[in-house]
């Protein structure tokens, strides 16, 4: 069967540094997937790599069968596979509204056939014209009272918000969530979670998040793969990974409970 | 949602330019010149918008006065419309053949390359015998369809194109940035990673913004070659385009009308200070200029903007 998305043999050094050592990952369509791993196990590696930031040296990365390996950012992010980032890449000079607008104005001008050519009415993906999706969007994630606020004055977490609804703009086939509670105080981040997961879920996509904290792992992941040392140490069921003795011992530190783990 | 107003505005000054112009004969020249100049500004609005800034917009000013010279020059060709043209697409030609490699770069890099290309030119043009080397040359008096658009007793039809002129490239710039691609240039001196990772090209985007800078500089220079009747290669020269640097940030980057604004301001203090100081009128320039940074550093459009508040 053919999958939405497929890492096979990846590898990566950086100097003396091997973030990815032969990593190879398929990915179904509408699946959660949480990433989990140390400092510098590879996470971050892995999604930019797939994002096109980072060129693997070895190994090829196919979305519905077609390889994406070569391809910029911006054209992997044409194809449907976007991503948040762990510190938030937002517009800062600009309001959250005007940061959707940029993000949707992009969408929108990827829609025309040709440079010459008229812009669509409407936001494909969205069906709502530029100034009434950009409203839907910081609807969805309730970021209405910041909706005239400068980005760069925002609180960390509504931060983090407008970061992934500006990757929402793209209407993602696969989402890659780079720490998306980092920062975020431990009260806040279950509601963060909460309000990503909905709003996400909405759009049927495959979502991959990197995450430290377990217990969110635990609640909102199908699927886990567990980063050591650019390696994947184990690939399955939350219950299962987290479980796994060498997870504990590498990944989340040989902790009785994923329950007490560390935030940090 | 708030209205916006800048269209009405710029047409109602549009309105007031050509009644002043009518009553105050002694000021056409000034004011002719000052929109050559603003709108080679309001191109430097867009690339600072963007987070450039060019230290080489004389490269495309002087290069469209010697399009238009040259036409007129040497072809006998007086028609303003069709020099401003010429002086636009040969400009912009040119930014669409150097922002190849222009875009590629950012900060002090881009400012600095972009001034060694202007100097080029200067140089080029100061080697050519048949352009007057250092001299120059002069211009004809322009005309448009046929009627003259400077005589003896009246450059008044000169004001009025040069005002229309500047009114539309300043409209036009004012819904440019309403458009998605007009709204890349913030988001590009924001966070360039931000916008590929959205799906646009950033480098795409500076070129395209490179060129209508570009256009915008040409159609100033064969404009203020006009005014003047004549053309040398200091237009090149990079005091020249530190001097449409200097407006930029006297005018600030608030408004698309900024430049204009920017642009009077300067030559009316430069020829004032020259006119009681031609020993020392630098000096005065860099008063005004140390002034408004002190006390103005969102530049002079801000006093039109805290009265607005």
């Amino acid at each position: 069967m053919s999958h939405l998305l497929e890492a096979r043999n990846l590898d990566k050094r950086f100097g003396a540094v091997t973030a990815a050592a032969d990593i190879s990952v398929t990915v179904a369509p509408d699946s959660v997937i949480g990433l989990i791993g140390t400092n510098g196990a590879g996470k971050t590696t892995f999604v930019n790599m797939v994002t096109g930031y980072l060129k693997p040296d070895k190994g090829r990365i196919y979305f519905e069968g077609r390889d994406i390996t070569a391809l910029h950012p911006r054209q992997v992010t044409r194809l449907g596979i976007c991503r948040s980032f762990q510190i938030p890449q937002l517009y800062n000079s600009l309001s959250a509204y005007d940061n959707l607008i940029v993000a949707l104005g992009i969408v929108l001008r990827n829609a025309k056939p040709a440079p010459w050519a008229r812009a669509p009415r409407l936001v494909p993906g969205h069906d709502l014209p530029l100034a009434d999706a950009a409203e839907a969007l910081l609807e969805r994630f309730d970021l209405g009272e910041f909706r005239d606020k400068p980005a760069g004055v925002l609180p960390e977490g509504v931060r983090k918000l407008l970061d992934i609804a500006m990757a929402l703009a793209n209407k993602p086939r696969v989402l890659l969530l780079d720490e998306p509670t980092s920062g975020v105080s431990s009260e806040e981040k279950f509601a963060i979670m909460d309000r990503v997961m909905s709003a996400v879920r909405a759009e049927g996509a495959a979502v991959l998040f990197v995450e430290h904290d377990m217990d969110i792992v635990a609640r909102y992941a199908g699927r886990v793969l567990a980063f050591y040392e650019g390696r994947i140490l184990a690939d399955g069921a939350p219950d299962v990974v987290l479980a796994d003795p060498q997870v504990r011992e590498y990944v989340i530190g040989g902790q009785a409970e994923p329950k007490e783990v560390s935030h940090a | 949602m708030k209205k916006d107003r800048t269209p009405s505005l710029l047409l109602a000054t549009l309105v007031a330019l050509l009644i002043l112009g009518l009553v105050l004969p002694e000021w056409r020249f000034l004011g002719t010149l000052a929109i050559g100049k603003g709108l080679t500004v309001l191109g430097l609005l867009l690339l600072l918008r963007t987070g450039l800034v060019s230290f080489g917009q004389g490269l495309y000013y002087c290069l469209g006065a010697y399009a238009a010279g040259t036409l007129g020059q040497f072809w006998g060709t007086t028609d303003a419309l069709l020099l401003l043209v010429v002086a636009g697409l040969a400009a912009g030609l040119a930014a669409a053949i150097l922002g190849i490699l222009l875009a590629a770069y950012r900060g002090i890099f881009f400012s600095m390359l972009s001034l060694a290309l202007s100097m080029i030119l200067y140089g080029l043009l100061v080697k050519s015998a048949a352009l007057g080397s250092t001299d120059g040359f002069n211009l004809p008096a322009p005309t448009l369809f046929g009627l003259p658009l400077v005589s003896h007793d009246s450059r008044y039809p000169l004001f009025v194109l040069a005002c229309v002129l500047g009114v539309a490239a300043a409209l036009a710039m004012h819904y440019y940035f309403r458009t998605p691609l007009g709204r890349l240039s913030p988001a590009i001196r924001d966070n360039e990673i931000r916008v590929e990772y959205l799906g646009a090209s950033v480098r795409a985007a500076v070129h395209v913004k490179y060129v209508i800078a570009g256009i915008l500089a040409g159609v100033g220079g064969a404009l203020t070659g006009m005014t003047v009747g004549h053309i040398d290669p200091e237009m090149a020269y990079w005091t020249t385009s530190g001097e449409f640097v200097f407006v930029a940030i006297l005018s600030g980057t608030g408004s698309v009308a900024a430049p204009f604004l920017g642009s009077f301001i300067f030559e009316l203090v430069r020829t004032f200070a020259y006119e009681y100081s031609p020993n020392s009128w630098q000096l005065a320039l860099g008063t005004a200029m140390l002034l408004i940074i002190v006390f103005l550093p969102a530049g002079l459009w801000s006093l039109v903007q805290r009265r607005r508040a």
